[in-house]
């Protein structure tokens, strides 16, 4: 029987993440099921001006090879993405991400705010949202759009959070389905891995 | 919250293209959603009394205009792109001719400019070059030409100056005036500004190398299309077009007529008519 009660309806993961969330992003993308079927897109807080590195660095341990996509490419099943440095990052209807310079939201840019609530809009129901540790309040609103829509809300356990900020907004914005600690997420993950088996 | 759905966001930009010589139909709608709640938000309208306003005050359509585009830049952002330019295209244009033409499409406050300004001027070239900058926001035009930025952003702009590796000293190219960093006025002698919509305006001259970064992110694929054709039509041959780090066009048609000669930085070349 299945723990969280999924089914195969879902077409996308997004996570978000700031300070205190590498590793456990690491740990998560080291321990992702080979073929995972869904995208995962992910807007971690990352140095603005830094472009190269934080990718190559995700992408040593992760099972699938991270990539920060360019405006108006399409979304794959499978790919993992990130947020590229002082970009936004959206997906737009008919599946591919489009890129913003707009003006910093909650001092970030790339915002979770903004990942998380237009992956909401298009995934509706067929999402699962993570927030991970950070220390701001950024992705709140995001986890609540995700909430509204009908996806599912996922935020790493504040107990085990380096900052618990983040997480803590959003418990205090929206409805958290389940607040997990990183193994726990990587459990989910693979359960939810089986359902499309 | 705030929302709005697609079929009020047409009706806002179907106003707007009927009442005024505007396009916003073909732009990308995540941005472009974004774009209008932030003015609802700021304004404190709702959809119905934002077509209101746009439809009873022909003089709101400037203010809105002027939120509605984005216009966060910075100087020489991406420093490294400004190392290829200094370090490979600028010499490149130069190994056939003396004098060249720039564009900046879409050139906002100006930060851009100023950043090419300062590079041609310590390449010592600054008088060989003509540049065009263009933008559809008058209000903004105005900003650029002013050349006037608040002083807290000269930290960044300095920063990505020193990673530029400039040769000069940047606080050299301003002085500061009641809190503002106002930027000297020669380094514009050969620069025009003037209104231009890549959307709806024509073509009105050649050029040797168009700046066009990040302004095309806010376009759907079928706009972009349509300005790569004008940039194509607006380059000479083997002219050049810088686009943004992030953004691609090998979806566009006229992509083939172009070669890419740097994929970090986003710059082609233009090698068939």
């Amino acid at each position: 029987m299945s723990k969280f009660n999924l089914n195969n309806s879902y077409k996308a993961v997004v996570i978000g993440g700031s300070a205190g969330s590498f590793q456990g992003v690491v740990k998560i993308l080291s321990q992702l099921p080979k073929g995972f079927p869904l995208p995962i897109i992910m807007c971690l807080h990352r140095l603005k001006h830094v472009r190269n590195g934080f990718v190559e660095a995700l992408s040593i341990k992760s099972v699938v090879q991270v990539t920060e996509p360019n405006d108006k490419e399409n979304i794959k099943k499978g790919c993992v993405y990130l947020a590229p440095a002082n970009y936004h990052m959206s997906l737009e209807l008919g599946n591919h991400f489009a890129l913003s310079t707009e003006e910093m939201i909650n001092n970030s840019r790339p915002a979770i705010d903004i990942t998380l609530g237009s992956c909401a809009y298009v995934y509706k129901d067929k999402l699962v949202g993570i927030l991970l540790s950070g220390a701001n309040r950024d992705g709140a609103l995001g986890m609540k759009n995700i909430h509204d829509r009908g996806g599912l809300t996922l935020v790493q356990e504040p107990t085990e959070c380096m900052i618990d900020t983040m997480p803590k907004a959003a418990l205090a914005a929206t409805k958290i389905d389940h607040v997990l600690k990183v193994d726990q997420i990587v459990e989910f993950l693979k359960e939810l891995d089986k359902q499309y088996r | 919250m705030l929302d709005i759905d697609i079929a009020d966001l047409k009706r806002i930009s179907e106003l707007i293209h009927q009442k005024y010589s505007y396009d916003f139909r073909n732009y990308a709608m995540s941005s472009f959603k974004r774009r209008v709640l932030r003015i609802m938000e700021l304004k404190k309208l709702s959809v119905d009394a934002l077509l209101k306003k746009l439809t009873d005050s022909p003089a709101f359509i400037n203010e809105f205009l002027d939120e509605l585009t984005v216009n966060v830049t910075e100087m020489f952002r991406d420093p490294g792109f400004w190392r290829i330019m200094r370090e490979e295209i600028i010499p490149a244009i130069m190994l056939n001719h003396k004098q060249f033409k720039i564009w900046h499409a879409g050139c906002s406050s100006g930060e851009e400019v100023i950043s090419m300004c300062i590079m041609l001027k310590e390449m010592g070239i600054h008088g060989d070059v003509n540049l065009i900058a263009t933008d559809l926001d008058v209000n903004i035009l105005e900003k650029a030409k002013a050349a006037t930025y608040p002083i807290k952003n000269m930290e960044l702009n300095e920063k990505n100056y020193i990673r530029f590796q400039g040769t000069g000293n940047f606080k050299d190219y301003y002085k500061e005036e009641g809190g503002n960093a106002v930027f000297n006025k020669d380094l514009f002698m050969n620069v025009s500004f003037r209104r231009h919509d890549l959307v709806v305006g024509d073509l009105f001259n050649k050029f040797d190398l168009i700046l066009c970064r990040n302004v095309m992110i806010y376009f759907n694929q079928t706009l972009q299309n349509e300005v790569l054709k004008k940039f194509h039509e607006s380059l000479f041959k083997y002219g050049y077009l810088a686009i943004g780090s992030k953004e691609s066009l090998i979806w566009c048609d006229y992509a083939s007529r172009f070669i890419v000669v740097n994929n970090e930085e986003k710059i082609y070349k233009k090698i068939k008519d």
